[in-house]
């Protein structure tokens, strides 16, 4: 399953950047399927992306709220919005864990053999925090003169951006070399410190910080796809906990906003079919039932 | 007659072999494809693609 998750996120990886004629163009993709929403965080100022960032998207609407309202258009963000909605209230987080290119980025970095280390449980907390205040609050309130706001998680936050558009733009764009400065500067700085943070914990990112994973977490207990848990074949042998790479007690809470629904302990801890996939209401069991009950 | 042999009583036992459907998914589908509608109608579209199509200076670090 691992395998397979591995190839679906590479799949997602060029299907949300497969423009890969940009070097001779020297510029990004300005064809007809950037109107199309990108599941997982994937920057569309990426010379190579197909698609556009539901998070970059919804600031930028709501950040020009006012300009447009006075202008007499209704740009308050309801398409982007229903595009991220759709896919939470499909999938919940599982398109954090295989369809998401820096959530994949983040899990290359973390099979580079090092001391391991776990993310605080309050941390979590972050990424709320994050979509809360950096994309919806400090867009739509902070406004300069003209009644613009800024894009501030994209602006001071986002590592993916740096990553995927930042750095390729400056290396495309002879002309952007001399605006570099300190904010530039800063983002890279933020953007090792992500990466090597990968090195040491798994998706440290998405745990803590990721506003879009915070978005798809609200809808993991109600989505059309969740874990289903049958306490009465569980045995508490702790299996899905160990196995789990973001730390959830499966057993008490298999649907967890921060689960990202790599479905390890499905596929490869619990043997006793204790947790199964719902999908749309139809049990999906991903091993063979047992012949014998376990034993209590 | 008991409850069980009564009508009322084998309808209520169809009842509980039939799968339940849980609305709370199906109502968030209808609403955010309400809300997807409804920016379609306002045009905002056009307006994505057309952000999505020039380079955002201040989301790479620059300006």
């Amino acid at each position: 399953m691992e395998r397979l998750r591995f190839w679906i996120q590479t799949l997602w990886l060029f299907l949300s950047n497969g423009y890969w004629a940009f070097p001779v163009s020297g510029t990004l993709y300005q064809g007809p399927l950037k109107v199309l929403c990108s599941p997982g965080l994937n920057c569309y100022s990426c010379p190579a992306a197909t698609t556009f960032c539901p998070i970059g998207s919804l600031q930028q609407l709501l950040l020009g709220a006012r300009l447009a309202l006075q202008s007499g258009h209704a740009y308050l963000g309801t398409y982007v919005l229903g595009c991220m909605g759709l896919f939470g209230t499909a999938f919940g987080r599982l398109i954090c864990g295989w369809a998401c290119p820096f959530g994949l980025m983040q899990e290359m970095l973390h099979r580079i053999p090092s001391p391991k280390l776990g993310v605080p449980a309050w941390l979590g907390w972050g990424k709320y925090l994050v979509l809360l205040v950096l994309v919806v609050v400090l867009p739509l309130t902070v406004v300069d003169d003209f009644g613009l706001g800024l894009p501030w998680f994209c602006k001071f936050l986002c590592p993916a951006g740096t990553l995927e558009a930042g750095i390729p733009m400056v290396l495309l764009m002879p002309d952007l070399r001399s605006a570099v400065g300190v904010l530039y500067l800063y983002k890279l700085s933020l953007l090792a410190l992500v990466l090597l943070w990968s090195i040491a914990s798994f998706r440290p990112f998405c745990r803590s910080l990721c506003p879009l994973g915070a978005f798809y977490g609200l809808f993991n207990r109600v989505s059309l796809i969740r874990l289903k848990f049958n306490a009465d074949n569980c045995t508490k042998c702790g299996a899905c906990h160990r196995i789990c790479p973001v730390d959830i007690r499966v057993e008490q809470s298999p649907n967890s906003g921060e689960c990202i629904r790599c479905l390890r302990c499905c596929t490869e801890a619990c043997q006793y079919d204790a947790l199964s996939v719902e999908i749309a209401g139809h049990v999906w069991r991903t091993r063979p039932a047992p012949f014998d009950q376990p034993a209590r | 007659m008991s409850t069980a042999e009564s009508p009322v009583g084998a309808h209520k036992g169809r009842r509980t072999s039939v799968r339940r459907i849980r609305r709370v998914p199906l109502l968030l589908l209808l609403v955010f494809l309400l809300l997807f509608f409804i920016g379609i109608a306002v045009d905002e579209p056009a307006r994505v693609l057309e952000q999505a199509r020039s380079v955002c200076l201040p989301c790479i670090g620059i300006g």
